[in-house]
This record gives structure tokens, C-alpha cells and sequence, in this order.
């Protein structure tokens, strides 16, 4: 049966990127004893994938990793054992059983809501929050992404699905995972250039922190956003 | 929450961040209030090379199981991230508490390689420690050098307080203590080093010994210059293995390190007596672990860490007595787990193939070989117990298996070497890739055969029967090199043979550390003030640079490397007991170049010395001999 884990990763821990998160909870699921099921051969592999990558720096409330086990003690005991043995920065929030059929937890990743913060508190705070809907009201905005065949312009305004200015941060629900990856920078940049703002111009100016993975539980046209273990079950 | 050292405009900025935030898996935290000793244990090199070793785990663990003492670990910042501590004159911290090393009791330094030592001078200088020695103060920690360099600290002495020579399990315990009842009777550095230097065993203070030369330029006298400190120092061994610490929760890296595994050492020291080899001298004697400690520990090491890999750690797994019983114990616990076993430094034969192809995939994996010399006669000289013979028997069984892919390691420049013996190299090569073709039919052979033959460059060092050798210069090691290749392009399976050689201006120089005197220190001084850092990394040595500072401090390189050295030459590390004697070590060197094979322990003791330690094979040879 296949388990999705839901993780927080704050703290010192957001400065180890994606693949060491991986090989943390390799090991990490050895040490809880964990009946991890794996792959044949001379050097089997625990069946695992992971929701999106993190940037590094980042925090988030919202990580998630599928594992296949072959039996477990309840979920309970299965969150005791991880727990157990994960320190201060990885957080362990949630496990749940997927239903047979659910796509992986990097393939379901439809969007992703992201705070950013400003770590110099921001002088102009009332003039954002009133640039906000001028910079929903534009039909497009664009960005430049490094492509294969060299910088394109893309749109990225159809992946917005919601921008506001809440308890001093701004909030960001876009696109994320294969269908269309919009980066948390990627949107502050253009907003707070839209508010003729400068960009930070190192990135520990501002502060990012992922709060949920969404998958679409609708339609491409009308999405219908829920956390990425919404349809997992307790065990 | 700790809070780190660095701010994240740096931690953003630099390459692997994660080599400096601490808080890794089984990592120790205390509450400093509640502690006296603060301890940082540092490995001058990058993290992931640092975190890879064995030693500072072993101390980290038994330091920490003291309740009065915190030890943290220091590893050398990177390139990047050193421009911009001292730009930003940042001191250098220890990754657990994230405080300045400068602020700690002790600052100890595993010595693995010689050209680690510049990297000596950044981790002091980075710290805000005075570089040498003389010029520290009470309110510096006292800086302790150990591991296998401290064989000949000379070199290096000017930059520390004391060294430990030896094992470290037996008295840290005791220069802790006099530590702190000189500091409680508000004595300072001096009056600590004076007390360690007399009352600990295994300590050397280099502050308290004077060194003359003589007209030559050699040692005329080397003399300890207060009284009751010993003239000569012991090292400090370990000799029941099961009944020392051994961590089994060591750190795990977030960080892929270089050694991502569980490392098991089942025995210390050698009985095979290499002639060039300084740790089958220095370990001496032998000493196993039970075969029950390491099956225990083996399952509690992979529980505590939750690695997929568990390696024997040894300098040559294949003479420890339970080996078959272990390794199956290992194989059936591993086959449960889904862990996988590295077993590097096997003899091969029937048994290690046996084993090796239950546990890795043949077609993937090459087999190893270290004949060390070309031809019969020099492998005598050098006493390395291999065989033409035994190299074709076992490279046909492996073949016979389903092996392909051959290593071969030799060295050149090796004492009483001809021509004729770098041709055995190629020989020795093309041999055995014959071999796969007359012993594997050709409708069973998955592809063609590979052999790799790499060379390093002979170093002689100190404490072992080559002591006395003069060793090539660069321009020799060149041509030798040059040779060796010629000879391989020679041979009729020459497509099949790559041939690797080793850069010679870094063997020169590590040559000068190895057999160098305190005259050495000014050069690594000046050299690293000049910018040369992280010396093992070819990328980052700057031979002109050495080159240069040698001239300028009138330091003369041929005196330590080509010059040969008389019998009764006084040595910069003879005022070091490593149990093994100058005389025995004489008769092997006699004995060398009469190309006479001396017998490993377990064959015939050959009186070395070290079975004053009174234990180990020592007393395993004489129990026979008694029956
Ligand atoms: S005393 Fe004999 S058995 Fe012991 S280490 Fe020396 S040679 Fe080997």
C-alpha cells in the first residue's frame, strides 16, 4: 500500500536541497523501521517519490512523499516512528493511505500557494496592497524563462489564481508542478515592479515559505484546488 | 531554534550550505552552561571528506559520553565561503552550538595527510588563533594535533600546543583532567602544557624539547629541556578493542559525504610488514575485534543510522581470523534489510570472489589488485607477499565468474627499481589481459576486457624500514612515468590497458613534509600566507608558489627527499616510540635490498618490538610457538 507523508522543512534544514531531502528520508524511514517495500535487484531501492522540489532557502508546510510499505501498526505508530527520528527542522504533519489509482505525489502537483516575506519591513506596505488589483486587473504578464532554445517570454498570469497582501506577507496561489511552474520570485518580481518597486537584489531579502501542494481535483478550466492528501485515507 | 553563524545572504550565496548548518542526524547537542571542557574536534578538510572519517567519530562519541565535556566538530571552510569569512571577518565556529572555535577550551586536528597542512593555518586563522604556538595566550584553546601524521610532527610542531601520539581512547580522559585542575588552581597555558607533557602519557609538547643540528644540516641533538619531561614519548594504543567505545550512532551527513556507510572497523594494524608502508609500522601489533562486538555492532550502527551500505574498515580485511563467519553473518542480516556490503581491502581468492559475487554485480564491478611493483624482485624489496602466481590464479577465477574489469595499482620510484621492473608493469598488465581471452570463451564473454594500471609515486616515510631511502626526484618520477606508458603502448593487448599516473610535483613536496624538521614550518608558514590552501586539491596547488617560498626561506628540498640517510642518522621522530625499533627497522631496510622477504606475525614474529605492548598477534605467535 502506498502512504503519502506530509512534511514541514523549516529552519537550518531549508539550506539542504531536494536531493538530500531524499536520502534523509531514506535513511530516516530505515532508522523508524519502517516496512518500506523495494525494488529487486543488487541494490534495491525503497519505492518513494516526492512532491515538488524546494528551492533552497525556502521553508514549507506543504512537502509531501509517497512510500509503498508492505504492512505498518496503524497511523498512528507509523507517525510516532518517523517522528522519532527526524530532527529539529523536519517536522512530520501528516500520513495517509492512498486510494489504489492515485497519481504519484510529484505527478498530482497542480499549484502550489506560497507566502513571501520581506525581511526590511517594507516602507510602502499601503501602496502594495493598493497596486493589487491593478496587478490582477492585467490580461497578461510576462516573464522571461530560459528555455532550450534560449529566453522566451511566457504569460504567466492564466496560472494566478490568487494574490493578496495578508498579515504583512504576500500570498500567491499559481501554477506548479509539470503542467506550468511559476516561481514564487518570478510573481513578486513582476508585482513589485508593476508597484515600481526594485527587486531585493539578494534573495535573503525576502523570505519564502510554501504553505500547501495543491492537486486539481476539476477541470484545467474551472480548477478545483485541494491539498495533495485531501482524497488519502487514515490507516 | 539554534541559530546558525551564517546569515542566509551567505548560506544563499556559497556552494552546499548544508556543509555548515550542523544539527545532522546523531549529532550532539548540550547546554553549554552545563559543561567545563568545550572540545572542537576539526578535520582540515572540505565537509564531506571530514565527515567520511572514522577517527573523529570514535572520539566525538566517547568525548560526548562524558557528561562534563561538549565536543563539536570544525571542518575547513570552502574556497567560497573562506574569501568571505575574512572578508566579513566572520571567526570560524563549530557546527553543533555554531559558536566560535576561538571561545573553546581545545582545538583538536586529526592530521590524515601531509598536505593538509595549510589547511592547519586557515582553520587557526579563520578561528582568530595566533598561527604559532608562541604567540597564544590564556584565553586561546590549546591546540592538539593526532592521527597519523604526528609520527613526525616536526614539520608542523611550531603550530601547536601539544600532540597526542597514538590512540585516542586511553588519555584524553587524563589531559582533560589536568586541564582542568590547572585551570581551577588558575594556572594558564604554560603550567597545563608543562603538567600534560609530564604526566600524561603520550603527550608531546614540542615548546619543551630543543632541536640542534649539526654541520650537515642533520639532527645533533634533540633534547627535552625541563625536567621530568620524558626525552622519549610513547605512542598510546588501545590493546583490547572490545573493551573501548565505539560510536555506534555516528553522525550522518545531510550531505552525501565521500564514505556514505556504515563503517565497521573489525581490526587495527597490519601483520604484513610492507616495507614502504608507514601504518603497517605504526599500528603494530594487531589487534581484532571479537567476531560478536561486531556482529552486534553492525546491527545496532545500521539501526542508528539508517544508511544502505555497511563496509569492513581494516588494512587488509582478509587476515582478520573470523572473517568468513562475519561476513556471512553480515551477508544474511543485509539480504533482510536491503543493505548492501563494501568490502574493500580483500585478498582475492576463491572466498572473496565467492562473497563478492553474492553481494555486487559482476558486470559492474572491477576486481582490485595492488602488486605495488612490477617484477617479482621488487615485490621482494618492498615485501609485498603477492605473487605473479597469485595475481593470474585469482584474476582467472574472477574471469571464470564473470568478471571483466581489472584494477592495478603500483608504485614507482620504489628503492633499487630498474628498467626492468617498471616493464613488469606493462607486462604484469598485458598478462593479465591475455589471460581473459584464454580463460573465457568467446561466446561467453560480455565484452572486452579492461584492464586499469595506475601508478602513485614512492614516498618514503618515516617509521618505516624505507626510512633511510632516498626518494626520486621530480624529473625521475617523470620518466619513469614516461616509461611505464611506453611499455604499456608496447604490449599486444596495449587497447586494453589504461594506464593513470599521479602528478609528481605534489609527491615531492608531500615527500619534504613527510621526512621534514621544524626548518619545514616557516616554508608552510610563508606559503600559506601567500595564498596556498587546500594543497591535496590539484586544482587549487600551486607548485610555483611552494617552489618559490622553499627558495626564499633557504630551505633545501633535496636534503629531505633524494638525500640518503646514514644508520645512525638522528631522525626528526626518533624521539617517538611507536614500538616497533630502529634496529628492527634497519634490518628490514638491510634485508630490502638484499631483496629478502620477511615473513608476516602470524607465520614468525620477527622481534620488532612492539610485543612490549603485550598483547595483540604478539602473544597469539608466542602461544603458538609454546604448544
Ligand atoms: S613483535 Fe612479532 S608478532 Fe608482534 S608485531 Fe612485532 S613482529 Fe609482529
Amino acid at each position: 500500500m502506498r502512504i503519502r507523508v506530509k512534511f514541514a522543512k523549516y529552519g537550518a534544514l531549508r539550506f539542504i536541497g531536494h536531493l538530500d531531502v531524499m536520502r534523509f528520508f531514506q535513511k530516516a524511514l530505515r532508522r523508524a523501521q519502517i516496512d518500506v517495500a523495494y525494488t529487486g535487484g543488487f541494490s534495491p531501492h525503497q519505492i518513494m517519490t516526492f512532491s515538488a522540489p524546494l528551492g533552497l532557502g525556502m521553508s514549507s508546510f506543504g512537502e509531501y512523499m509517497d512510500v509503498e510499505i508492505h504492512s505498518h501498526q496503524g497511523k498512528e505508530d507509523f507517525l510516532n516512528r518517523l517522528r522519532a527520528v527526524c530532527p529539529e527542522g523536519i517536522e512530520i504533519l501528516d500520513a495517509k493511505a492512498l486510494p489504489a489509482g492515485t497519481q504519484n505525489a510529484m505527478a498530482g502537483v497542480a499549484a502550489a500557494s506560497w507566502e513571501i516575506g520581506f525581511s526590511d519591513p517594507h516602507k510602502s506596505f499601503e501602496k502594495l496592497k493598493e497596486n493589487l488589483p491593478g496587478f490582477l486587473a492585467q490580461e497578461e504578464i510576462f516573464v522571461t524563462k530560459e528555455g532550450k532554445k534560449g529566453p522566451r517570454q511566457v504569460d504567466i498570469r492564466p496560472g494566478i489564481h490568487e494574490c493578496a497582501i495578508r498579515e504583512g506577507k504576500l500570498c500567491i496561489l499559481a501554477d506548479a508542478g509539470s503542467s506550468g511552474n511559476i516561481r514564487p520570485e518570478e510573481v513578486t518580481e513582476r508585482f513589485l515592479s508593476f508597484c515600481k518597486e526594485a527587486m531585493p537584489d539578494h534573495p535573503s531579502a525576502f523570505t519564502v515559505l510554501r504553505r500547501e501542494t495543491w492537486e486539481n481535483a476539476g477541470t484545467p478550466e474551472a480548477p478545483k484546488f485541494q491539498p495533495l492528501d485531501a482524497m488519502g485515507e487514515d490507516f | 531554534m539554534r541559530k546558525l553563524a551564517l546569515n542566509d545572504e551567505i548560506l544563499l550565496k556559497i556552494e552546499k550550505p548544508a556543509r555548515y548548518i550542523g544539527g545532522e542526524v546523531n549529532s550532539v547537542m548540550k547546554d553549554p552552561k552545563q559543561v567545563k571542557v568545550r572540545f572542537a574536534m576539526c578535520f582540515p578538510d572540505v565537509y564531506e571528506i571530514g565527515m567520511s572519517h572514522l577517527g573523529i567519530q570514535i572520539l566525538y562519541d566517547l568525548f560526548n559520553r562524558y557528561d562534563d565535556v561538549w565536543c563539536e566538530r570544525v571542518y575547513s571552510p570552502w574556497v567560497d565561503l573562506d574569501g568571505i569569512m575574512r572578508k566579513e571577518k566572520i571567526p570560524l565556529f563549530a557546527l553543533e552550538s555554531q559558536d566560535p572555535v576561538r571561545d573553546f577550551d581545545f582545538l583538536g586536528i586529526t592530521l590524515q595527510y601531509e598536505m593538509c597542512y595549510t589547511n592547519i593555518l586557515q582553520v587557526l586563522d579563520l578561528s582568530g588563533i595566533p598561527l604559532l604556538a608562541k604567540d597564544r595566550t590564556d584565553r586561546e584553546p590549546i591546540v592538539i594535533g593526532g592521527g597519523p601524521c604526528t609520527y613526525n610532527p616536526e614539520p608542523i610542531a611550531d603550530f601547536f600546543d601539544l600532540f597526542y601520539i597514538g590512540e585516542g581512547e586511553t588519555a584524553y580522559r587524563q589531559l582533560m583532567d589536568v586541564y582542568l585542575e590547572t585551570k581551577a588552581a588558575g594556572e594558564g597555558r604554560e603550567a597545563f602544557l608543562l603538567r600534560a607533557a609530564r604526566e600524561v602519557p603520550g603527550i608531546y609538547v614540542p615548546s619543551l624539547y630543543e632541536v640542534r643540528y649539526g654541520e650537515d644540516g642533520t639532527i645533533a641533538s634533540f633534547l627535552p629541556v625541563k625536567e621530568g619531561v620524558p626525552k622519549t614519548v610513547r605512542k598510546e594504543i588501545v590493546m583490547d578493542l572490545d573493551s573501548v567505545p565505539y560510536p555506534q550512532k555516528p553522525v550522518v551527513p545531510y550531505v552525501k559525504a565521500t564514505q556514505d556507510r556504515v563503517v565497521l572497523e573489525i581490526q587495527r594494524g597490519c601483520i604484513r610488514g610492507c616495507r614502504f608502508c608507514q601504518a603497517g609500522q605504526i599500528y603494530r601489533p594487531v589487534r581484532e575485534k571479537g567476531l560478536e562486538t561486531l556482529k552486534r555492532y553492525a546491527v545496532e550502527m545500521l539501526k542508528n543510522t539508517g544508511y544502505e551500505e555497511i563496509s569492513l574498515s581494516s588494512l587488509s580485511s582478509s587476515d582478520y581470523s573470523h572473517l568468513e563467519e562475519l561476513v556471512e553473518f553480515l551477508m544474511e542480516t543485509c539480504r533482510e534489510q536491503k543493505v548492501n556490503i563494501s568490502l574493500p581491502s580483500l585478498r582475492i581468492d576463491a572466498f572473496s570472489l565467492d562473497v563478492m559475487g553474492k553481494v555486487q554485480d559482476v558486470k559492474k564491478s572491477s576486481l582490485t589488485f595492488a602488486p605495488e611493483a612490477g617484477s617479482q624482485r621488487l615485490r621482494n624489496v618492498i615485501n609485498k607477499g603477492l605473487t605473479r602466481e597469485d595475481i593470474l590464479h585469482g584474476a582467472g577465477l574472477a574471469f571464470e565468474g564473470g568478471w571483466s574489469r581489472v584494477k592495478l595499482y603500483f608504485m614507482l620510484g620504489l628503492p633499487t627499481e630498474t628498467e626492468e621492473d617498471i616493464r613488469g608493469i606493462a607486462e604484469l598488465s598485458n598478462d593479465i589481459a591475455a589471460l581473459y581471452y584464454e580463460t573465457v570463451p568467446k561466446e561467453q564473454r560480455t565484452g572486452p576486457v579492461q584492464i586499469v594500471s595506475s601508478t602513485s609515486f614512492f614516498i618514503p616515510k618515516p617509521f618505516t624500514p624505507f626510512q633511510w631511502a632516498k626518494m626520486c626526484t621530480k624529473e625521475e618520477f617523470l620518466e619513469k612515468a614516461a616509461l611505464t606508458k611506453r611499455s604499456i603502448r608496447e604490449q599486444l593487448n596495449q587497447k586494453r590497458i589504461k594506464y593513470n599516473w599521479h602528478e609528481a610535483d605534489v609527491s615531492v613536496l608531500e615527500g619534504v613534509f613527510a621526512r621534514g624538521d621544524r626548518r619545514v614550518a616557516e616554508v608552510i608558514l610563508k606559503a600559506y600566507q601567500k595564498g596556498c590552501l587546500y594543497d591535496a586539491w590539484g586544482e587549487y596547488f600551486k607548485n610555483d608558489l611552494w617552489l618559490e617560498t622553499f627558495e626564499q626561506c633557504g630551505v633545501e628540498i633535496g636534503f629531505y627527499t633524494t638525500r640518503q640517510r646514514k644508520e645512525d642518522e638522528i631522525f626528526p621522530w626518533d624521539f617517538l616510540d611507536c614500538g616497533v625499533n630502529k634496529s628492527f627497522l634497519w634490518r628490514e631496510w638491510e634485508r630490502a635490498q638484499r631483496g629478502e622477504v620477511t615473513p608476516n606475525c602470524r607465520a614468525q614474529c620477527q622481534g620488532c618490538g612492539a610485543a612490549r605492548f603485550k598483547g595483540g598477534v604478539c602473544l597469539e605467535a608466542r602461544k603458538e610457538h609454546e604448544e
